[in-house]
């Protein structure tokens, strides 16, 4: 069994940001898993320019953070980058199981980073079982990745970010959007986001939801009707859109198995999207072993992930390497930064959902009690 | 369908390589996992459901729910949406859960 | 109502526009950014300063329109493709608006296109005058479309021809 300082699980932009930031801080010996034969996550796929602070890639597109990202990492030839390596486990001893081409290996890391991401949410309709129904992100790893339209005619279900901006995608890719809609009485995304599709002749309604998917070997159509305040269907107003594709984007929920399996105190908090452990101002978990960012940390956006990646990895080079002077200096700035991007109205919920995580005696003792840890 | 003409992207297809689906010759090029190069094909349907028989595709994309399974060179439970396709491979659709007693 | 049907409301977009004298004295642009989000390319496209540096990342961006003199270097450097630069006086009958656009292919010089507005419905025809489309805007290409200068208040998009 290999002996480490740091394993990071996930090659996303958190799991990029904290190997790149705690080498350059001094630490050696780093692991970086990657299930995917490629690195940058989701960020491969995201071919609008981001959002967030002029400082940390703002008005650059996701697929070229993602680049920058690599050719940083490729420099640093002391981390050992596997790719296509799959985190199994993360056993009681702190031991962490992973396949690598057909085998299993074991790692005893000092520290380990969990950048695990996020899995796209589901929606309960009949037929939703259909071909051509699919997760927005798949749209965009299908489109954006590979270079293949999903279908001619998508419906778009849902009006927050991934949802508009997934439309907008659609729209350079040449497909048709016959709509959007969004359950909500308002659009969830940035205003930007959805004027930019509604100047492009795109419907975006409010109020409305889809009641079911129509078709036996795969999508034929779709089934729209409005709701009310009360979230109650207005009769009368169901309506049958002509796709072949129904396109998801009702939310994403944190990927935690590994947290769980680490022994984290776990909490439920929809504002972050789901299930996610309990952690410090440092991002780390009740297991002091373990820290989390990005995603699997609460769902936010990439921007946010890459500080909470570097914020991980400071914290990490600081339990490893002691607190020295800059490193107390860099964690102040990483988490004002973070405070910051999170400070106006967009970032309300995700304040929200931080308060409820913070850890403490009772964070999330009602759900998950189990915790070996002490 | 592939996309041709995209404001940002260019996508690099320069070799062409042949698999097989349900006995069935497609095209795709390296690079393209064997579920997005089948429905470049217009094959969207992958496996049927254990219990219902229902239809299944793709949804997540990204290895994380398992929808994508097809049988490919033999092996089944094999998650299409990530695995890149290869020259001559043979790919089938996947009846309900895999057997995997062969294997064992 | 922006926050249920993506379009602006009229009040809205008549806050974000300059005086009559200061269009008519030359191009300008306008942010048709309305809501605070995190965000603050646009401050450092402007090589003269004319938009104001944040004191939070949150804040909407707010324009000099004396000092601006509608370069159009913030156009593609806007996330959100929020950015238009108006001239009203771009000849003697017509105005030109200049619009960020990422779609492919790009429409051709001096080719007719149909003039929508931020509904995506068409309100007249319109000229593509020129198409910006250097390495700098990184793939935002700006095209400037001329039409009747009464129009260009209300153009914001446009739609070619079908193939």
């Amino acid at each position: 069994m290999k002996k480490c300082d740091l394993a990071i699980v996930g090659g996303g932009p958190a799991g990029l940001a904290a190997a790149i930031k705690a080498h350059e801080l001094g630490l050696k010996d780093i692991y970086l898993l990657e299930r995917d034969n490629f690195l940058g996550g989701q960020l491969v796929k995201q071919t609008h320019q981001f959002f967030g602070s002029h400082k940390q890639f703002a008005g650059t597109r996701g697929i070229d953070i993602a680049e920058i990202f690599k050719e940083k990492l490729a420099k640093r030839e002391e981390i050992k980058v596997l790719k296509g390596a799959v985190a199994q486990g993360y056993y009681e001893d702190d031991v962490l199981g992973y396949s690598y081409n057909n085998s299993f290996y074991k790692l005893k890391p000092k520290r380990t980073i969990l950048a695990t991401g996020a899995s796209e949410k589901m929606l309960a309709f009949p037929n939703n079982d259909l071909p051509g129904i699919y997760g927005a992100g798949a749209v965009q790893t299908l489109m954006n990745q590979y270079g293949i339209i999903p279908g001619e005619d998508i419906l778009m279900v849902g009006a927050g970010n991934i949802g508009l901006i997934v439309a907008y995608q659609l729209l350079q890719a040449g497909v048709k959007v016959k709509a959007v809609i969004e359950a909500t009485g308002s659009i969830g995304g940035y205003a930007v986001h959805a004027s930019k599709i509604r100047r492009a002749g795109i419907p975006i309604l409010t109020n409305h939801t889809i009641r079911e998917a129509k078709g036996k070997e795969e999508v034929e159509g779709a089934v729209i009707q409005e709701l009310d305040d009360d979230w109650q269907l207005v009769a009368g107003t169901a309506r049958e859109l002509a796709v072949d594709t129904i396109c998801l984007a009702v939310g994403l929920t944190p990927k935690v198995d590994l947290a769980i399996q680490a022994g984290c105190q776990m909490a439920y908090v929809a504002e972050l999207g789901g299930d996610v452990p309990v952690r410090d101002d440092c991002l780390q978990t009740s297991n002091p072993r373990v820290y989390i960012a990005g995603d699997s940390a609460g769902i936010e956006e990439a921007t946010a992930a890459i500080l909470e990646g570097e914020l991980a990895a400071i914290n990490v080079a600081q339990d490893i390497l002691s607190d020295r002077k800059e490193l107390i200096a860099e964690d102040k700035t990483t988490r004002e930064k973070l405070k910051a991007l999170r400070k106006g109205p967009v970032g309300e919920h995700v304040r929200k959902g931080l308060n409820k995580v913070r850890r403490n005696e009772d964070a999330g003792k009602d759900r998950y009690s189990r915790s070996w840890k002490g | 369908m592939r996309i041709k003409n995209h404001p940002i992207l260019d996508f690099a297809r320069d070799r062409e390589i042949t698999f097989y689906y349900n006995g069935q010759e497609i095209a795709a090029y390296p690079g393209e996992t064997i579920a997005s190069a089948l429905h470049a094909a217009g094959i969207r349907k992958l496996s049927t459901s254990s219990k219902h028989h229902r239809p299944r595709g793709f949804f997540c994309a990204i290895g994380n729910c398992s929808s994508c399974f097809m049988v490919v060179d033999g092996e089944p439970n094999v998650k299409t949406c990530v695995v890149e396709v290869e020259e001559g491979m043979v790919v089938e659709e996947q009846e309900g859960r895999g057997d995997l007693s062969e294997k064992m | 109502m922006l926050e249920k049907t993506g379009i602006p409301e009229a009040g809205k977009v008549k806050n974000s526009l300059p005086s009559k004298e200061r269009l008519k004295e030359g191009p300008v642009a306008v942010f048709e950014c309305f809501t605070e989000i995190p965000c603050d390319p646009c401050y450092y496209s402007c090589s003269i300063g004319a938009i104001k540096e944040f004191e939070d990342i949150n804040d909407l961006p707010e324009l000099d329109f004396a000092a601006c003199t509608g370069c159009g270097k913030c156009i593609a450097n806007c996330p959100g493709l929020a950015i238009f630069v108006l001239d009203y006086n771009y000849s003697e009958e017509e105005g030109v608006v200049r619009i960020p656009y990422e779609y492919s292919p790009l429409p051709e010089e001096g080719e007719k296109v149909q003039a929508l507005d931020r509904s995506g419905e068409v309100v007249g025809e319109a000229r593509v005058e020129k198409v910006q489309n250097s390495k700098s805007q990184d793939k935002t290409a700006i095209i400037w479309l001329a039409m009747p200068r009464e129009q260009i208040l209300t153009v914001r998009n446009f739609k070619r021809g079908e193939d």
